[in-house]
């Protein structure tokens, strides 16, 4: 093997990197907060009596999970304007990723709003609560703690499919890369180094995920 | 029965109940009229509507037809009256319900504190109080999980009673306990009763059925077959589908 290492050039430009991964984390959490949203706001349309609430929820969920996630990012990006809608890439990502995210988010938490046994719900309405307090007391916490694992993996693969939006030039880690490795072609370098960075970025965020758990979640478990 | 007339210490009365789950007839023009102070024994085969009977009295099942009493409040489907009543109705379920993600104090400081709006400081006063009456104070910082089915269930009872409610309907209360764990909760039980609390509880105990029991109630095919003093009811049964249920019953017992 010829090739010589080279880091030097990554090191150079190690202040770029740094921005772009907070611009990483930036997508990241906005992203997430919208899909949250629209998880929550989905499920309550998706679960209710209301067919003509349902449907629209249902067609949004298999639409989204069925088309790939850079068709959906160009879409977004080409049609808004065509709607008169003019966002910075950036604002279009956020948009992107929350609503792919928001369709996933939907699936999981309907599974979870599900698996609170019915016997608490009655058991709240027995001891004379409201449906409010039964859903914001009795149902809502053990209901995310039931779906806490499988929302925060889906936010892990959030997280990384942020690279995707290096496709319509978002700010963001993976197109920073891009142009490190145009300007210097030393591109072992430049990927091996942002592979190492996107691991960093999901640790981060799976530890910020567990000390949520353990503040809010801390119960023990049958 | 139409015309029963209502003396003064009726507690709780039902009139012509009516029940259907589509097609299935689950109450059939049920009547029944239970005094304060009167402990009462619900007993019959699986789907005999016996539990659907006393899920109707605080409103988690609605009637068709026909008419709930509790202590002078009729049930008319407002949910005032569903408010009213299940403010004086408890319950205590098969498999306990209690809130996981709470500890035995909050579990019973909950409904003093959002139903009745007492202070925290009154409400855990109160949980403590009945929690020292099912004899299980000392867990009252664990979670439920943490605990046996049957101190599970004493919990819920602590936690029914904390609303200091005028009857207490009992779902089943031993039939999800190891047989270790059913004497605690029916111990419980009988206390309450000697308390003069007024009762009304499903169960296959007979046992129990004998020993509190003021009138022990014979269910079937969603319609009330007998009823009697539990010294009558097991010695002559009328019935011949009550003489076969008592066979298969203490058969097993």
């Amino acid at each position: 093997m010829n090739y010589k290492f080279d880091f030097g050039a990554v090191f150079e430009r190690a202040p770029e990197l740094l921005w772009a991964t907070l611009g990483t984390f930036g997508l990241a959490f906005a992203g997430m907060a919208l899909a949250l949203l629209i998880g929550i706001l989905g499920v309550i349309a998706r679960t209710s009596h209301n067919k003509i609430a349902r449907a629209p929820v249902i067609a949004f969920v298999e639409i989204v999970r069925n088309t790939p996630f850079l068709v959906q990012i160009f879409y977004i990006y080409f049609a808004l304007p065509l709607m008169g809608i003019r966002l910075n890439p950036t604002a279009t990502a956020i948009i992107a990723l929350g609503i792919n995210g928001g369709a996933y988010a939907i699936e999981i938490i309907r599974g979870g709003v599900e698996s609170i046994s019915k016997g608490q719900v009655e058991a709240g309405y027995a001891l004379g609560l409201h449906k409010a307090d039964v859903f914001r007391l009795i149902v809502l916490k053990p209901a995310l703690r039931a779906i806490y694992p499988s929302l925060t993996s889906q936010f892990i693969m959030l997280t990384l499919t942020t690279s995707v939006c290096t496709s319509i030039a978002a700010y963001e880690l993976t197109s920073a890369a891009q142009r490190i490795e145009s300007d210097t072609f030393r591109s072992f370098e430049v990927y091996f180094s942002v592979t190492g960075i996107y691991l960093v970025i999901s640790s981060v965020m799976m530890g910020i995920f567990a000390l949520i758990s353990r503040r809010y979640f801390s119960y023990p478990a049958r | 029965m139409a015309n029963s007339v209502i003396d003064q210490s009726t507690l709780i009365s039902l009139e012509k109940v009516e029940r259907w789950y589509g097609a299935f007839h689950a109450l059939k023009a049920i009547d029944l009229s239970v005094r304060k102070g009167e402990k009462i024994v619900l007993c019959g085969p699986s789907g005999s509507g016996k539990s659907t009977l006393i899920r109707c009295i605080n409103a988690l099942e609605t009637i068709q037809d026909g008419s709930i009493t509790v202590e002078g409040q009729l049930l008319d489907g407002s949910s005032k009256a569903v408010d009213a009543i299940r403010r004086e109705v408890g319950m205590v379920f098969q498999s306990f319900n209690l809130f996981p993600h709470m500890t035995v104090l909050q579990n019973c400081a909950l409904a003093p504190m959002r139903v009745r709006g007492t202070s925290r400081a009154d409400a855990e006063k109160l949980a403590r109080k009945y929690l020292e009456r099912v004899r299980i104070l000392d867990q009252a910082e664990k979670y439920p999980a943490q605990l046996s089915g049957g101190q599970q269930q004493r919990v819920a009872i602590a936690r029914a009673l904390c609303m200091e409610p005028k009857v207490m309907l009992f779902d089943e209360p031993t039939s999800a306990l190891d047989p270790e764990m059913v004497k605690e909760v029916l111990d419980t039980m009988i206390s309450l009763a000697r308390d003069g609390m007024t009762m009304i509880c499903v169960t296959h105990e007979m046992g129990f059925a004998r020993q509190v029991a003021d009138r022990v109630i014979f269910m079937a095919s969603g319609e009330i077959i007998e009823e009697a003093e539990p010294e009558i009811f097991f010695k002559s049964p009328k019935h011949e589908r009550t003489k076969t249920f008592l066979g298969e019953i203490l058969a097993h017992h």
